[in-house]
């Protein structure tokens, strides 16, 4: 009795909704547009995040400063940008580097034999045996902290996952049938390796890089936010934050909290954009 | 062409050996079936004679020459137990039967492999269907013996009977060695020359 109402529902949600995969594709290009217009304001505010302006110091947010002042008269929300797109930038050179290491360490260690992989993975459960935080701030500290420490700090530290994952992969691969019977049928190494390996690992290997981004961020961030990171006349997202604690307690709460929900959005994007790129790539999953 | 194994021992474990010194000597005429419980070494023992495995002790040799040593397309092809494994899922089916010799549409025919079946990828595919593709490849023009592993079972019976019509001809015609493994014991009757029995002792 109920048959005519149930298939007009079911056609409204069909007609309303885009698929799945749509929905992916949405995700990524919505995370990646906010990020990219981040960071391409952040580079563009230039002077404005460090001009003072007395007359308008302390100003809680409003319109012509939707996030506010600080006791020296500058525009936060310029601020934010400006901190953002640097930590960006950062987390960018970052992850790019932790990334090219992974691919190499992993790759050596599922090809070049069994000591050079004992020797790849003891590294790898010593760097993840290591508090994150602590070897950090060891590295950043031993290089001077600044710009420099801060990138190799964070370069030098996220490798271990990723290398994991590539190493496994090409594992895997080396003893997948079709690749072995490939090499029966008379296909050269140099081939098999272009045809069935990259394409496969690939894929893999630039999700882990997207993924790597929203650690490296936070990790510089919290680098410069404990006064190991950044130097102070730099507006990282950190230096802001840190700054802002001692003016938290006279009640000035939009110096924390706008840069603190901008730092929150833009890990979060990227941890959409790196599931919403996994879940478009992998096979398995593309038509979820 | 004469296929030798000579003295193969091989076992996944030290000290444990699943084969023993097996000797078998196969011709290119002949058509022989391996026979054993589930467990014994069948396939393993495939493996190692279309070198996929290398052997702990012991040889196997095409006309004299080490299998290990050919280099290019393995006059040995090996056709295996389950076809999804044995084919990239990433590939559609015009690359994957592309990367061995050229396959005559008269073996496609035969297979029962139609031509729609080229563009879709292997998941688009039922496991019967995979595996004619699995046969087609590992019949190209340079295959001298073929290693059939258990390759019947995830087919219906009218299926498996074309197919098995089509290879044995296709064996006879060219000449090639057909090594079988198969729980199925009609089939080993019709198929086999001959009977090879992986025993124990323990």
């Amino acid at each position: 009795m109920n048959n005519t109402g149930s298939v007009t529902v079911l056609q409204k949600y069909q007609r309303k909704r885009l698929n799945q995969r749509g929905q992916t594709l949405m995700y990524l290009a919505f995370g990646s547009i906010f990020l990219l217009a981040i960071t391409v304001l952040g580079t563009l505010v230039g002077d404005i995040a460090i001009t003072t302006n007395f007359t308008q110091k302390n100003f809680l947010p409003h319109m012509a400063h939707p996030f506010g002042t600080d006791w020296l008269g500058r525009d936060m929300l310029a601020r934010t940008l400006k901190g953002m797109s640097i930590s960006i930038y950062i987390g960018l050179f970052a992850s790019v580097i932790s990334a090219v290491i992974a691919a190499i360490l992993g790759a050596a260690a599922a090809t070049l034999g069994k000591k050079v992989d004992a020797v790849i993975t003891w590294f790898i459960d010593l760097v993840m045996g290591i508090p994150h935080l602590l070897l950090l701030i060891l590295i950043s500290y031993a290089l001077g902290r600044g710009t420099f420490g801060v990138v190799v700090a964070v370069a030098i530290s996220h490798w271990p996952v990723l290398t994991r994952i590539i190493r496994g992969e090409i594992l895997q691969l080396k003893e997948a049938n079709y690749i072995k019977i490939a090499g029966k049928l008379g296909q050269s190494k140099m081939k098999i390796v272009v045809k069935h390996m990259i394409p496969h690992v690939l894929p893999q290997f630039l999700v882990g890089l997207v993924l790597l981004f929203p650690h490296a961020i936070l990790h510089e961030a919290a680098l410069t936010f404990l006064g190991f990171g950044l130097p102070p006349e730099q507006p990282g997202i950190g230096i802001i934050l840190s700054e802002s604690m001692k003016y938290l307690s006279l009640g000035m709460w939009w110096l924390a909290l706008f840069p603190g929900m901008v730092l929150m959005t833009a890990v979060l994007l990227f941890d959409l954009v790196g599931g919403s790129l996994r879940k478009i790539i992998d096979p398995h999953s593309a038509q979820e | 062409m004469i296929l030798e194994a000579k003295g193969i021992s091989f076992g996944y474990k030290k000290g444990v050996n699943i084969l023993d010194q097996v000797q078998i000597t196969i011709e290119s005429h002949e058509r022989v079936g391996i026979v054993a419980p589930s467990g014994f070494g069948k396939t393993t023992l495939c493996q190692i004679l279309s070198g996929y495995i290398k052997p702990t002790s012991g040889q196997v040799l095409l006309d004299g020459k080490d299998i290990h040593k050919i280099e290019g397309y393995c006059p040995v092809q090996m056709i295996w137990q389950h076809p999804e494994k044995s084919v990239n899922p990433r590939l559609r089916m015009k690359d994957i039967i592309a990367e061995g010799d050229e396959i005559e549409d008269r073996i496609m025919d035969g297979l029962g492999i139609e031509r729609d079946w080229f563009h879709r990828f292997p998941g688009e595919l039922s496991g019967g269907e995979l595996q004619r593709f699995c046969i087609a490849r590992a019949l190209g023009k340079r295959t001298k013996f073929l290693i059939a592993d258990e390759i019947s079972t995830m087919l219906d019976l009218i299926t498996q009977s074309q197919i098995w019509k089509f290879l044995l001809t296709e064996v006879a015609e060219r000449k090639i060695g057909l090594i079988v493994v198969t729980h199925s014991n009609p089939l080993m009757e019709r198929i086999a020359t001959r009977r090879v029995v992986l025993d124990t002792q323990l």
